[in-house]
C-alpha cells in the first residue's frame, strides 16, 4: 500500500526543476510560459514506476562513497577497529615488559616512539591500548543505544503519561553533566574498589541515555502518525508491532548520526575518567591511563604524553566525521542545496 | 508567555527533587558504607561509629535522610570539611573564581565564535570555511586536557607568554591562557552552530526580499541575517554558561585554579562525602537553572517554539 502511493507522485515532480533549469540557463527571461518543450512529455512518461524506489539508506550509500570526509573517516575506523583486535599486527614488542634500564630513553630502532618513565615502548602501548578505549566507546554506545531508544520510542510513540513520566526522569539524568555523573558514580566504593571497563560503562551509560532518548522521542514523534502507519495498522498490524517494524526503523537515521558522534564523545569522557584516576584501573593498558601517567613528566618527555593523545584524538575525530557524513547524507534535503 | 514560563517552572520542581536524590543517594545510600570507608575498613570504636552516623543522620531511615538533607541545603547549612571548615564558606571562596573564568571563556568563545561562524556561513564552500570546519572538528577532538597540558607546555614554559599555573588570588591576567583552554571545544561548536545558522537563513524569503529592495550587503548580513541567525547561538551560549558554571574539573586541576571544580575534586580524592554532596547538588541547580533561563530566553527570542 504505501510503495504504491510514492510513485503516483513522483512522475509529477522531475517537470517542474526541469523546467525552472532551463528556463534560467538562458538567463534571458523572454515569455512567461514554462518552456515545456525542454522536457518531452513523453520522456516523463518513460519514468519507469515499476522499479523499486531508492531508498533512504541506498540514496545516502550512493551520496557517502563520494564523500572523501566519509571515505577517510571510514578507513580510519576501520584500522582502529583492526588495531584493537590484532594489535600484535602492529606491535612486536611486548608493552608490559617494561626495562627501568630504558627509562624515558627516546626512540632508537625497534621502538620508534621512545620510552615512558618506566621504561616501556611508546609506540606498543599506544597499539595495545587502542583495544580498551574503543570497547568503553563501543559498549557505550550500545548500551546507551538499547536504554535511551528503548525510553524515547516509549515516550515518542505512546505519549500521554508515559512519555511525561519518561522526560521528566531523562530531565532528572541530564541535570548531571556526564563527566560530573560519571565521577560521582565512580568515586561510590562500590565502583572505586572493582575498576573495570565494566563500571566505566555503567557509569557513562546512567549519565549518557537521555540525549538519545531525547533524539529518539523527536524522530518517533514525526514518525507516529505518518501515513506507512496507519495503512500497517488498517492492515490489521497491531499498535507495537507497528512501531518495531515501521515507526522506528523510519526513526533510525538521525539516532544513527548521533549515536556516531557520541561514540567519540565517550571515548573522550573515558579517557578523562582515567586521567582524573576514576577510569579504568591502572592494569588496563588505554590511552587515557597513559596521558596520566605521562603526565608528571610532560615538560621533560612529552612526547609520551602526546603519541597516546594523537591516537585518541585520530579516531574520536574519525567517528565525528562519520557522523557529519553520515548527516549530510541521510538528510537529503540539507544536501541538495 | 506567562503560561509557558509557569508550565517550565512547574517542570523544573520534579527535576531539582529528582536530581537531588539521586545525587544523595549514590553518595550516600549505596552498597560500600561511607562511614566504614572512612576508616579504611578497619574496625571503628562502636561509640565513634555511632556518633559519626548520627552526624551525617546515617542512623535515620532513608526518607528522613534525604528530608534533613534538603532542608540543610535550602538553609545552606552544609556541614564541616574533615578540616572543620563550612563547606558553605570554603564553596563561597571558590565560586568567584569559577565564575571569572567561566565570564572569559564565554567572552572568548562568543566573540570569536561568531565572528568566525559568520564569515565562514557567508562563504559557504570556500577555502576559509573549509579552513575553520576541520580546525573546529579538530578542537572537538582533541581532549581538553591534552589542550590544557599542549597550551601550558609552549605558552606557559617555553615561550614563557603567562604563568602556568594560577597562584592563589587567581586574578584576571592569569586566567587568560585556562579561560582560553576551556572555551576552545565551545568556541569550535559555536563557531559551526554560528555558520550552519547564518548559510540556512541565507537562502530565507526575507533576505531575498531586502536584497530586492536595495538594502547594501552589509545591512542584510548585519540586521537581518545575523540577527535571526543568532537566536540558537545564545541558547548554545546561555546553556555552556551553566556548564562552565559548573566548574571545570580537568581545566582547573591542570592549571591548579582554586575553583569549584578543583574543590570537588580534591573532595571526591579524599573521600569528604559532605563536601561532594553539597557541591554537587549546587552546580546540578546551577546547570538547571541556566537551562530554565536559556528556555524562556529561546521563547523570548523565537515566539514559534512557545506553542510547541
Amino acid at each position: 500500500m504505501s510503495e504504491n502511493l510514492t510513485p503516483e507522485t513522483e512522475p509529477a515532480q522531475p517537470v517542474a526543476p526541469a523546467a525552472r533549469q532551463g528556463k534560467t540557463s538562458s538567463r534571458v527571461i523572454e515569455h512567461f510560459v514554462a518552456p515545456l518543450e525542454d522536457t518531452p512529455l513523453a520522456a516523463v512518461d518513460k519514468v519507469d514506476n515499476t522499479a523499486a524506489p531508492l531508498s533512504l539508506w541506498a540514496d545516502a550509500w550512493r551520496n557517502l562513497r563520494k564523500q572523501p570526509l566519509f571515505i577517510i573517516s571510514a578507513l580510519l575506523i576501520v584500522l582502529v577497529v583492526v588495531v584493537a583486535g590484532f594489535p600484535q599486527w602492529f606491535a612486536s614488542v611486548d608493552p608490559t615488559s617494561c626495562d627501568l634500564a630504558n627509562s624515558a630513553e627516546g626512540a632508537r630502532a625497534g621502538h620508534p616512539l621512545g620510552f615512558t618513565l618506566q621504561g616501556c615502548d611508546v609506540y606498543s602501548r599506544m597499539i595495545y591500548g587502542t583495544r580498551a578505549s574503543l570497547t568503553v566507546g563501543v559498549l557505550t554506545t550500545i548500551g546507551v543505544l538499547v536504554i535511551g531508544g528503548t525510553m524515547g520510542a516509549l515516550a515518542g510513540y505512546y505519549g500521554g503519561w508515559l512519555d511525561a513520566i519518561l522526560a521528566r526522569l531523562g530531565d532528572i539524568f541530564f541535570a548531571l553533566p556526564l563527566i560530573l555523573g560519571a565521577i560521582v558514580i565512580n568515586q561510590l566504593p562500590a565502583f572505586r574498589d572493582n575498576r573495570s571497563v565494566w563500571t566505566v560503562v555503567v557509569a557513562l551509560v546512567l549519565f549518557g541515555w537521555p540525549q538519545i532518548a531525547r533524539i529518539t522521542r523527536g524522530a518517533v514523534l514525526e514518525n507516529r502518525n505518518a501515513d506507512f502507519v496507519t495503512a500497517s495498522k488498517a492492515l490489521g498490524l497491531s499498535r507495537f508491532s507497528a512501531l518495531v517494524r515501521h515507526v522506528i526503523p523510519n526513526s533510525l537515521a538521525p539516532i544513527i548520526v548521533v549515536a556516531s558522534i557520541s561514540l567519540g564523545t565517550f571515548i573522550v569522557a573515558e579517557a578523562t575518567l582515567s586521567f582524573l584516576g576514576l577510569g579504568l584501573p591502572g592494569s588496563v593498558m588505554s590511552w587515557g591511563n597513559d596521558i596520566s601517567a605521562a603526565q608528571p613528566q610532560v615538560r621533560n618527555n612529552p612526547g609520551v604524553l602526546l603519541w597516546p593523545a594523537l591516537a585518541l584524538s585520530i579516531t574520536v575525530l574519525s567517528f565525528i566525521m562519520l557522523g557529519d557524513a553520515l548527516r549530510d547524507a541521510l538528510d537529503p534535503k540539507a544536501r541538495k542545496r | 508567555m506567562v503560561m509557558f514560563t509557569l508550565r517550565r517552572f512547574l517542570q523544573l520542581i520534579p527535576v531539582f527533587f529528582g536530581a537531588t536524590l539521586l545525587v544523595y543517594f549514590l553518595v550516600f545510600a549505596t552498597p560500600g558504607d561511607p562511614i566504614a570507608a572512612l576508616s579504611g575498613g578497619k574496625p571503628m570504636a562502636p561509640a565513634v561509629e555511632a556518633a559519626l552516623r548520627a552526624q551525617y543522620n546515617l542512623d535515620q531511615p532513608f526518607w528522613v535522610q534525604y528530608g534533613l538533607y534538603l532542608k540543610n541545603l535550602v538553609t545552606l547549612n552544609l556541614g564541616q570539611t574533615f578540616s572543620g571548615q563550612e563547606v558553605s564558606a570554603v564553596i563561597a571562596r571558590a565560586y568567584p573564581v569559577t565564575a571569572r573564568l567561566a565570564i572569559m571563556a564565554l567572552a572568548f568563545e562568543a566573540i570569536f565564535g561568531v565572528f568566525f561562524g559568520v564569515i565562514a556561513g557567508l562563504r559557504k564552500g570556500k577555502l576559509f570555511d573549509s579552513t575553520v570546519l576541520v580546525a573546529s572538528l579538530i578542537v572537538i577532538a582533541v581532549p581538553t586536557f591534552v589542550l590544557g597540558f599542549v597550551l601550558q607546555l609552549v605558552v606557559g614554559v617555553q615561550l614563557g607568554w603567562a604563568r602556568p599555573t594560577v597562584s592563589g588570588a587567581a586574578p584576571w591576567n592569569e586566567l587568560i591562557l585556562p579561560a582560553l583552554v576551556l572555551g576552545l571545544v565551545s568556541l569550535a561548536y559555536v563557531i559551526r552552530l554560528t555558520r550552519a545558522s547564518i548559510s540556512e537563513n541565507m537562502n530565507a524569503d526575507y533576505v531575498r526580499t531586502a536584497t530586492a529592495k536595495g538594502l547594501s550587503r552589509r545591512r542584510v548580513v548585519v540586521v537581518h541575517i545575523l540577527r535571526n541567525s543568532l537566536i540558537p547561538v545564545v541558547t548554545f551560549l546561555g546553556a555552556d554558561l551553566g556548564a562552565l558554571m559548573g566548574g571545570a574539573i580537568v581545566t582547573e586541576g591542570i592549571f591548579n585554579v582554586p575553583g569549584v571544580g578543583n574543590l570537588l575534586y580534591q573532595a571526591i580524592l579524599k573521600g569528604e562525602s559532605a563536601t561532594v554532596v553539597a557541591v554537587v547538588s549546587l552546580l546540578v541547580i546551577v546547570f538547571v537553572v541556566a537551562n530554565l533561563v536559556v528556555d524562556l530566553l529561546y521563547a523570548w527570542l523565537d515566539p514559534r517554539i512557545r506553542y510547541v
